[in-house]
């Protein structure tokens, strides 16, 4: 998306279903009806690239600044800086973002209510109200079930893929189950090799492999014995699936080292920036759902301090991926969303053991999209003067995330997988009990 | 802390439990030969022929894992292997029912049906899930009788860190008497309320309309308690709701009485009760439930064998509810003793117990013994950084006790999230995933070769082992006795003449004992014999 405003409501598509999936294969494995792609519009978006803010960064100190409120609310961030779309401004910490503000939108009214990690982290990833007798999967769950391998999805790469440790907080891909759960890549991209795991294995050449399978089979005597038992059919077929992933190329899509110098000082040659740009390159080879966990924004001492180096981490990171997506003509086909579970106390805590710290604070916050058929630079919802409770429009976690479903083309009241056969279906609706603040019109195209 | 304790086993072995030994067995003999009649009568019946009976090795494998999730150790298989006597196998069984090992493992079984972990969905905190799995734990090594376990369990009342079992009622998502009554339903009697009718589930909902909790001055505390003024109402009329027991009979909780023990008391005298734990019993042992699902009891899913279900449940009850009485007369059975290995005429037989059925090695079993045979550790994390979460490297992970410590292994291999309490959350079925990380990962390479005796050094060499090099001739042992211990601690057997010239003729073309080991190591480790319990 380079048009620096949203479409009109003229340029809407046309209203037609998407072609059925295609041989969906095992997607009766699971008690769920198979996956019904069903679109109100022809997606856009075949992709998404999810910065997991993991802690909960601070909303005043991003990418919503309130620099009238003093020095008990902004500490030493007075001067938020103008971005490319006039009356958009964000923290001064940021200024390349600030150069790319018409390629994003950002929803300032973002709220739950749920001040602890592991309730919120469960309400953002999952767009569902805690304390249900059922645990939701998350976004990248339900993606992989409608966009990986029940649906035709071919790739070697797995699905849904995570960089680097899985997020740990509750299971992510909740009743679904195994199948469903991420790939989590462990290692780290930003090393001189990363070690992807089970994929990549310094020093362990393709020779070896393959006489190392040799001897395996020459080893097996029980297997041998069991030979045509059924219950070996589906461990043998994973075994041939792991070596075509570890003995042919699709490993390669890892190495970031294949891409220029400028490229990956652009992105900064941190974790986190080398995240980033395996992330692009995961959802260049078709990855339909990569999350970057990115660890830290959990501030409560050295708020400031932390923020000073981590912020221009990010925005190095986080910008030259849009950049770099845009270039290659991926934006509109990839959605990046960035946000943690919810933002920080906008009072600063000075006082001892805190000496400056911000607290957890699910009642206001903000979440960034964009790419995938979301307009870039604009602004959804306001919070109030000190950010303290949503102004205007409220954003609730199902409200973007069955926006993201849509730009999928994922029917958002298909049914999902069940392991006991129930009903439940992709987004919860008030029947549930929960408010709802609307799906994002405003930057949908 | 009750009837048949620990202390009491083991006074009774000293005072007089061998002379008493033959009559034992002779009850233990009785009741698995009754199960082997019943097995083999249905298997007669639809002509389907059973499996040869499995050998010593595999015995001694399958029962170390199937009792205690751990493998035995190269001297320990080296010992049973070469002990005479007629009834080894029946003596092992009772030597692993007093292993540590053996109550670590039931309570890790108990804490996925109790969903023990510190946070989300069920939030017990750290420190709970601690004092939690301790009792559970302790239930299990002092074999608390069943019914006493349920009821403690139900009846409780006071603070969660002092007694430790309240933590079930706050094991749940929401703390509404509807959902303590399909919790209550799904661990004693093995039913799924989605099953049941609105008005049943609420007549059982209102023997816990009284559950109450409450905070205290200290950090995490939560007393529950049982507060006779409230009561479970009807949310349409505003009227209280009328007990009603699951079978139907209406029951009156009296002023002051507290409902939970009106339950237990009518929970412990049910048939279902009882069916449900030997049922489970039987699925934990066998890998597939009499009635399947294990928790799917119900009018319109029979067992596959009633009387055996019958017969199970009543040696249950008239033991005094001795859980171990039931796993032994199992374990003690032909039927568990079959091989895996079909013949032409049990291929395709799920059902009906023809063969023993092969299942992936739980997570925590397999990094345990993974970690047991290369002599390394794991660690483990937790997203809350509290006391009681940070855990020695040396720990096993079957010790675990809180669901919200884990490691990418763990996740990995399917160990269940303990959501739900539903048997099938944890998934053992085989991934690519996994299979890469068994394969190829540096998580597991690096175990390979830190075990020097593994290795088959004669005398480790750690200043060699540091660099890597290929350690001189005279460090190693004998081939052949090397390959034994090899086979020994992995594969709990001798290797065949087959397997040993397969391997002497690696380590040959490799041209390092070293290099050809470490894949010698690498490829036992990825066989079905190893990954499986069969």
């Amino acid at each position: 998306m380079n048009n620096k405003k949203p479409s009109g409501p003229g340029s809407r598509l046309t209203r037609r279903d998407a072609m059925a999936s295609g041989a969906a294969g095992s997607a009766t494995l699971l008690l769920g009806t198979p996956p019904s792609v069903r679109a109100a519009r022809v997606a856009g978006a075949k992709s998404v690239i999810q910065i997991w803010m993991w802690g909960g960064p601070a909303h005043l100190d991003t990418f919503d600044p309130k620099p009238d409120a003093g020095h008990d609310y902004c500490g030493p961030y007075v001067s938020p800086i103008e971005t490319n779309v006039s009356g958009i401004r964000i923290c001064e910490r940021l200024p390349l973002l600030a150069k790319q503000a018409d390629q994003y939108s950002i929803i300032r009214s973002m709220t739950h209510g749920n001040n602890g990690h592991e309730t919120a982290s469960y309400i953002t990833q999952t767009g569902r109200p805690a304390g249900t007798s059922d645990v939701y999967p998350c976004a990248g769950a339900v993606v992989s079930h409608f966009k990986g391998y029940d649906a035709g999805y071919k790739g070697l790469l797995p699905p849904y893929i995570v960089l680097t440790r899985p997020q740990g907080r509750f299971s992510e891909s909740g009743f679904m189950g195994l199948r469903y759960k991420p790939f989590a890549t462990g290692g780290n991209p930003a090393a001189p090799v990363f070690a992807v795991e089970g994929i990549v294995q310094p020093g362990m050449g393709e020779e070896r492999q393959r006489s190392r399978r040799k001897l395996l089979h020459a080893l097996e005597t029980f297997g041998e014995k069991m030979k045509g038992n059924p219950e070996f059919a589906l461990m043998d077929s994973c075994e041939e699936q792991a070596y075509e992933l570890l003995l042919g190329d699709a490993g390669k899509v890892f190495d970031v080292k294949t891409e220029s110098d400028v490229l990956r000082d652009r992105y900064g040659r941190s974790e986190f920036g080398a995240s980033c740009l395996v992330a692009r390159r995961l959802v260049e080879a078709g990855v339909p759902y990569v999350t970057i966990n990115y660890n830290g924004w959990d501030t409560h001492k050295k708020h400031f301090e932390i923020m000073n180096s981590k912020l221009t981490e990010m925005d190095r990171g986080f910008s030259a991926l849009l950049q770099d997506l845009g270039d290659r003509g991926l934006l509109e086909s990839t959605i990046v969303w960035w946000g943690g579970e919810f933002g920080r106390t906008p009072q600063v805590q000075w006082e001892a053991p805190w000496n400056g710290g911000r607290n957890h604070f699910g009642k206001c916050f903000c979440h960034v999209l964009a790419g995938g058929g979301f307009a870039g630079g604009h602004v959804v919802g306001a919070s109030d003067g000190k950010g303290m409770e949503v102004a205007e429009r409220p954003v609730y976690p199902w409200d973007l995330i069955g926006s993201i479903y849509e730009q999928l083309g994922i029917d958002t009241h298909a049914r999902l997988p069940h392991p006991q056969g129930l009903d439940v279906r992709v987004c919860p609706t008030e029947e549930d009990g929960i408010t709802l603040g609307g799906r994002l019109r405003e930057i949908m195209a | 802390m009750c009837g048949w304790s620990r202390i009491e086993w083991r006074v009774a072995v000293a005072a007089g439990m061998l002379a008493a030994a033959g009559t034992a067995f002779a009850t233990v003999d009785r009741a698995s030969a009754k199960i082997d009649k019943l097995v083999f009568a249905k298997l007669d019946e639809l002509g389907i022929p059973a499996s040869d009976p499995c050998t010593d090795e595999v015995f001694l494998r399958r029962v170390y894992l199937d009792m205690t999730g751990t493998l035995p150790s190269a001297v320990e298989t080296r010992a049973f292997l070469s002990r005479n006597s007629a009834n080894r196998r029946g003596e092992l069984i009772e030597q692993l029912f007093e292993r540590e090992e053996f109550s670590d493992y039931w309570a890790l079984k108990w804490c996925d049906l109790l969903r023990v972990k510190a946070e989300f969905p069920s939030k017990l905190w750290p420190n709970a899930v601690q004092a939690y799995h301790r009792w559970v734990r302790t239930a299990v090594d002092e074999n608390m009788p069943y019914d006493r376990f349920a009821r403690e369990l139900l009846t409780a009342s006071g603070s969660n860190f002092r007694v430790p079992q309240v933590n079930f009622y706050r094991a749940m998502p929401n703390r509404t008497p509807e959902s303590i009554a399909s919790i209550v339903a799904l661990t004693f009697m093995g039913m799924r309320t989605e099953n049941w009718d609105r008005g049943q589930l609420e007549g059982v909902a209102a023997f816990f309309g009284g559950v109450a909790y409450k905070g205290t001055a200290e950090w995490k505390e939560e007393i529950v308690y049982s507060d006779p003024a409230r009561q479970f109402m009807d949310p349409a009329t505003g009227q209280p709701v009328q007990p009603v027991f699951p079978g139907g009979q209406l029951a009156a909780i009296r002023p002051g009485q507290d409902g939970r023990e009106l339950f237990a008391d009518w929970l412990v005298g049910s048939n279902v009760f009882a069916q449900n734990i030997v049922n489970r019993i039987w699925y934990w042992l066998m890998g597939r439930g009499l009635v399947h699902e294990p928790d799917d009891i119900r009018p319109d899913n029979p067992p596959q064998n009633q009387q055996l279900l019958d017969f199970l449940a009543r040696e249950l009850v008239e033991s005094g509810f001795d859980l171990r009485h039931v796993y032994r007369i199992i374990l003690n059975s032909r039927t568990y003793q079959l091989s895996s290995i079909h013949n032409e005429g049990n291929l395709s037989d799920q059902a009906n117990f023809s063969h023993y059925h092969v299942r992936r090695l739980d997570a925590e079993v397999l990094i345990d013994a993974i970690c047991q045979i290369t002599g390394t550790t794991e660690s483990y994390s937790s997203a809350i950084p509290e006391p009681f979460t940070f855990i020695p490297e040396n720990q096993r992970s079957i010790t675990l006790a809180d669901g919200s410590i884990t490691s990418p292994f763990l996740e990995l291999f399917g160990r269940p999230p303990r959501d739900t309490g539903f048997e099938s959350e944890r998934s053992n079925d085989p991934s690519a995933a996994q299979k890469l990380h068994m394969l190829n990962s540096t998580h597991i390479v690096q175990k390979l070769s830190q075990n020097r005796s593994l290795m088959g050094m004669a005398v480790p060499d750690e200043r060699r082992a540091k660099k890597g090099k290929e350690p001189p001739p005279a460090s190693w042992l004998p081939l052949d006795e090397a390959l034994d211990n090899l086979y020994l601690a992995i594969l709990s057997r001798y290797p065949t003449p087959e397997e040993r010239q397969v391997a002497v003729s690696h380590i040959t073309a490799t041209g390092s004992r070293w290099d050809a080991t470490i894949d010698i190591i690498w490829a036992l480790l990825n066989t079905k014999e190893f990954i499986y319990r069969h």
